[in-house]
């Protein structure tokens, strides 16, 4: 007997790989993600225009956008609405809450992006996106992925400290330990062999042991 | 923002990026010029392109005498 249950797997996105590249239709014309390289960028879907937890992080959103900037960092939104919702939600968020939106939200009536980045959870909804968050740096790496249900909206306190966190890490080669903000002292990266843990207990760091040493920048 | 109207017109936007080729430019010196993001210039100029109102040379963009032509219109 033929078994028609059969789920065809899909590769969705993974930390450190390639995000996959797509083209969009957007309230800011068509876009493709490569043309976004040399930028950081976060991609972010909502569950639907016209929904007030979605007006909240869209203002949340743009309230952060000029902090996002001086990193180097773009913001793309995406929902299963068509570019007229989309463009009618923008201007009622200005004309009801004074708020300019200044990013691109694609309109992915198809499911096309939301398909490829696996923004639909079937188990909430079948047509709306969840409240996904993909930052992909600036090579075009996926770096982080966090999802929140329809139910809760997110935190741009998280998303921007997690943009800082990452750019830390790259630049000075340095992992951040909980709850760290800019200022905060580093992790040295522990060493990777015996040698290297003998060394390092005299590097001058602040060490708890050879494995836990933290550091100023 | 869209550089062609859905009739074939210009946009604002698209003007504006057509007459900033006054001379060759780089996709980031055009940002730079209009203060604009990458992204959008980037994308307005693959439009142009596909348009036939801009070309590719050396990685600089050129406007094309049908460029000319439309934003004297």
């Amino acid at each position: 007997m033929e078994d028609t249950n059969i789920q065809t797997p899909i590769n969705l996105p993974r930390l450190g790989s390639p995000a996959p590249q797509f083209e969009a239709v957007t309230t800011h014309g068509t876009l493709r993600l490569e043309d976004y390289k040399g930028s950081w960028v976060i991609l972010f879907s909502h569950p639907a225009d016209f929904t007030p937890v979605c007006t909240t992080e869209f203002i949340g959103f743009a309230e952060i956008y000029p902090q996002l900037k001086e990193m180097n960092t773009e913001l793309l939104g995406l929902s299963i609405d068509s570019v007229y919702s989309h463009i009618a939600w923008v201007r009622n968020i200005k004309e009801k809450m004074g708020v300019d939106i200044p990013f691109p939200v694609i309109a992915d009536l198809n499911k096309d992006v939301a398909s490829l980045y696996g923004m639909v959870m079937p188990g909430e909804s079948n047509t709306e996106t969840s409240r996904c968050v993909f930052i992909i740096d600036d090579k075009q790496i996926v770096r982080t992925m966090i999802y929140y249900p329809l139910t809760t909206g997110r935190n741009m306190d998280e998303i921007l400290r997690v943009i800082q966190a990452l750019q830390t890490s790259d630049e000075h080669s340095v992992a951040t330990p909980a709850n760290w903000r800019p200022g905060d002292k580093v992790i040295v990266p522990p060493p990777k062999t015996a040698e290297a843990a003998e060394v390092r207990v005299g590097e001058g760091h602040e060490c708890k042991d050879w494995y836990f040493c933290k550091k100023s920048l | 923002m869209a550089c062609i109207e859905p009739g074939g017109a210009l946009s604002p936007s698209g003007r504006a990026m057509l007459e900033s080729l006054a001379t060759p430019l780089k996709a980031e010196e055009i940002a730079q010029r209009a203060s604009q993001p990458l992204f959008k210039v980037r994308a307005s100029m693959r439009e142009l392109t596909e348009a036939g109102l801009v070309t590719l040379q050396d990685d600089a963009y050129v406007i094309t005498d049908a460029g000319k032509d439309a934003i004297k219109n």
